[in-house]
């Protein structure tokens, strides 16, 4: 990418192989997410977004090629050290993955009280503080997640993976399964977040509507490696048969016509 | 997350220092203002802050290093605390990027319930009591309505065998019942040479070792057979029923049974029970066979009776209706089983958390009414000199 160099990666994926068995997912995949950007993962199904975001964050490990994060291998480290750099990062995957034993409070608690040595009632201050800023009403925080819809789990999945203030959030198809109001909320959210915290954020995703209301850049994800990446504009003109049908047939025209009704103005970098 | 992003600074814990002036309070916050430094502040700060209710406090961050969203909640949290909020209340000397960070965090600093309010431990527990018996009344005519529910549709497939699912049947009879036959033939091999053995023991001392071999052939052949049958079916396939129903109710499979005009009794729960019901009688036969086997090696090997006297023992003393007693349970407990590991299949709903209640579920009340019924059993034989 031109001027790739200018900008810090918190993330580089380098001659990445995924496989399971025989079924090779990743091959000889290439990808830098830049800081403080929304970088949006589309695919088809079965492209291997999820098993991207499972690779990068020590989940699935590759077959061949390096991960580094904030510029170290991560596969290359010491578990400790791993253990480090994983409280810099938070997770949300698609259903929320909220422990179904605690409350909601108790879920966004949980790594404060594992990672950090904070007393009981400042790490429930802290974690009333995520939960609100995910958007979730105050009532919310002593329910269980059965408790809740759809969307409130989400949203309490990213209170959660925003607990220890990561520098990088990963979301698994954050505003899948939403209805279209429930869906542009999360993606106003996310974008607040991304700018008021500084957060860099990683995001799978299948939502046209998402990517265009919410992404910096846009990767795609096709033929086992990155096919695509820059700002939609220039993903769109690429003319490769996948990415022409994915965001010029008529979902993707109508999702672009809405185009970057609230995404971040400061953030239109080339 | 630090929003100062200088390189590698050495770190400084959070620290503050409190003027009192003209009224005025005045706290000077220096170091790093990060969630893992706050623990050893935290009780102060909040003693502090109960002593600034009604006051006015300026905050003065200027010295702050770096400062994470925990660290703004707790420098915001303090002037939410004074209960007039003047202008003379405020924090000054942020960076922009810390001042940022703290007008974000403003409008979420609030404090909330970690766990639903306990309610009065006695009444709950009254209430459990209660929904208990409640709910058991109502399971039990559910179950009775389960087992009227398949006899009427068994009914009504007998009288038009083709739909009789025959493939089904043969592949649950393979599942439950072949595929069962070498744990329970190796566990009643081993209970039988058990009962040999202590029966051994004992009956040595009164000179009768002889009668191993009546000890060894009335419980294994009325009871022990058929009894580890029934409970390592009810375990393996009885929960297995329950675990596959289950999982079709929560993929809303079974909905779509219905929805295709098809009955997921006659479907699903049919075709296990009969495989059970035709399979059970072999498995009993099985182990009540291996049981003898396991206690005559034990005889022959331990003690002094060779096989053929065993046999021949066995042949004298043994009355056949022993054997007919074990055989005749079992069709009856493979009712039991079956329909309770299907009824509990259908009762799943929603979460993943009740399929793992219900197959427990399954076991522990299929395992229960198995020998509550061979208690029945053992009496009715009893009184009728069988």
């Amino acid at each position: 990418m031109a001027g790739d160099a200018t900008f810090e990666k918190v993330i580089e994926v380098a001659g990445l192989r995924t496989q399971f068995g025989d079924n090779i997912i990743h091959e000889n995949l290439d990808l830098a997410v830049r800081r403080n950007e929304i970088l949006g993962v589309v695919g088809g199904s079965g492209s291997g977004k999820s098993v991207l975001m499972r690779a990068i964050i020590g989940l699935k490990r590759p077959s061949a090629g390096t991960v580094k994060i904030f510029g170290e291998d991560f596969y290359a480290k010491s578990t400790r050290e791993q253990i480090e750099t994983e409280q810099r990062w938070g997770v949300m995957f698609q259903g929320g993955a909220l422990f179904s034993s605690l409350t909601v409070a108790q879920n966004v608690m949980a790594p404060i009280r594992e990672h950090l040595k904070l007393p009981e009632e400042l790490a429930a201050d802290i974690a009333a503080m995520k939960i609100s800023m995910s958007g979730l009403p105050p009532e919310a925080s002593a329910k269980y997640p059965s408790e809740l819809s759809g969307g409130m789990n989400k949203r309490a999945g990213l209170a959660r993976a925003l607990a220890l203030d990561p520098e990088i959030v990963f979301l698994d198809e954050p505003t899948a399964g939403l209805d279209p109001i429930g869906a542009e909320n999360f993606d106003r959210l996310i974008v607040n977040l991304k700018t008021s915290l500084g957060l860099t954020v990683f995001m799978v995703t299948h939502d046209l509507d998402t990517l265009h209301a919410t992404c910096d850049r846009v990767a795609v994800l096709a033929e086992k490696r990155v096919i695509a990446i820059g700002t939609l504009d220039n993903v769109r003109r690429s003319s490769h048969p996948w990415i022409q049908e994915y965001f010029s047939g008529p979902r993707g025209r109508a999702a672009l016509s809405a185009k970057g009704a609230y995404a971040d103005p400061s953030a239109q970098e080339g | 997350m630090a929003l100062t992003t200088e390189p590698a600074r050495e770190m400084q814990p959070a620290a503050y220092k409190i003027d009192v002036r003209d009224g005025l309070m005045r706290l000077d916050a220096s170091g790093d203002w990060l969630a893992r430094h706050l623990g050893a502040l935290d009780s102060d700060l909040r003693a502090f802050e109960d002593d600034t209710v009604g006051r006015d406090v300026l905050i003065d961050v200027s010295a702050v290093g770096r400062l994470d969203t925990a660290g703004a909640m707790v420098l915001e949290r303090i002037l939410r605390s004074c209960s007039q909020r003047s202008d003379l209340s405020r924090i000054i000397g942020a960076s922009p990027a810390h001042q940022q960070l703290l007008d974000n965090v403003r409008p979420h600093v609030a404090p909330c319930e970690v766990e639903p309010v306990p309610r009065n431990a006695f009444l709950s527990m009254v209430q459990r009591l209660g929904r208990g018996v409640v709910e058991g009344y109502y399971a039990s005519i559910d179950v009775l309505n389960f087992i009227g529910l398949t006899l009427t549709t068994f009914a009504r497939v007998i009288r038009n065998p083709q739909r009789l699912r025959v493939t089904s049947i043969i592949y649950h009879m393979e599942e439950a019942g072949i595929d069962a036959m070498p744990i329970v033939g190796l566990m009643s091999f081993l209970i039988g040479a058990v009962v040999a053995f202590m029966g051994a023991k004992i009956l040595r001392l009164f000179n009768a070792e002889v009668f191993t071999v009546e000890l060894v052939g009335i419980s294994v052949l009325r009871e022990f057979g058929v009894l580890l049958a029934a409970i390592l079916v009810a375990g393996r396939s009885g929960s297995a029923f329950t675990a596959a129903i289950g999982t079709m109710k929560i993929r809303e499979e079974i909905d779509a049974l219905r929805a295709l005009g098809l009955d997921p009794i006659e479907v699903l729960v049919l075709p296990r029970v009969i495989a059970l019901i035709i399979f059970m009688p072999i498995l009993a036969f099985m182990a009540s066979i291996l049981g003898v086997i396991g206690g005559g090696v034990v005889a022959a090997t331990a003690m002094d009776i060779s096989p053929a006297f065993f046999v021949g023992r066995l042949q004298e003393t043994i009355a056949l209706s022993n054997f007919w007693v074990g055989l005749i349970k079992a069709p009856f407990f493979a009712f039991v089983i079956a329909i309770i590991g299907c009824y509990q299949g259908m009762e799943v709903e929603g979460s993943s958390e009740s399929l793992g209640q219900r197959t427990t579920l399954s076991v522990v009340q299929s395992l229960f009414v198995v020998i509550i019924l061979d208690a029945f059993f053992a009496m009715f034989f009893l009184e009728i000199d069988f």
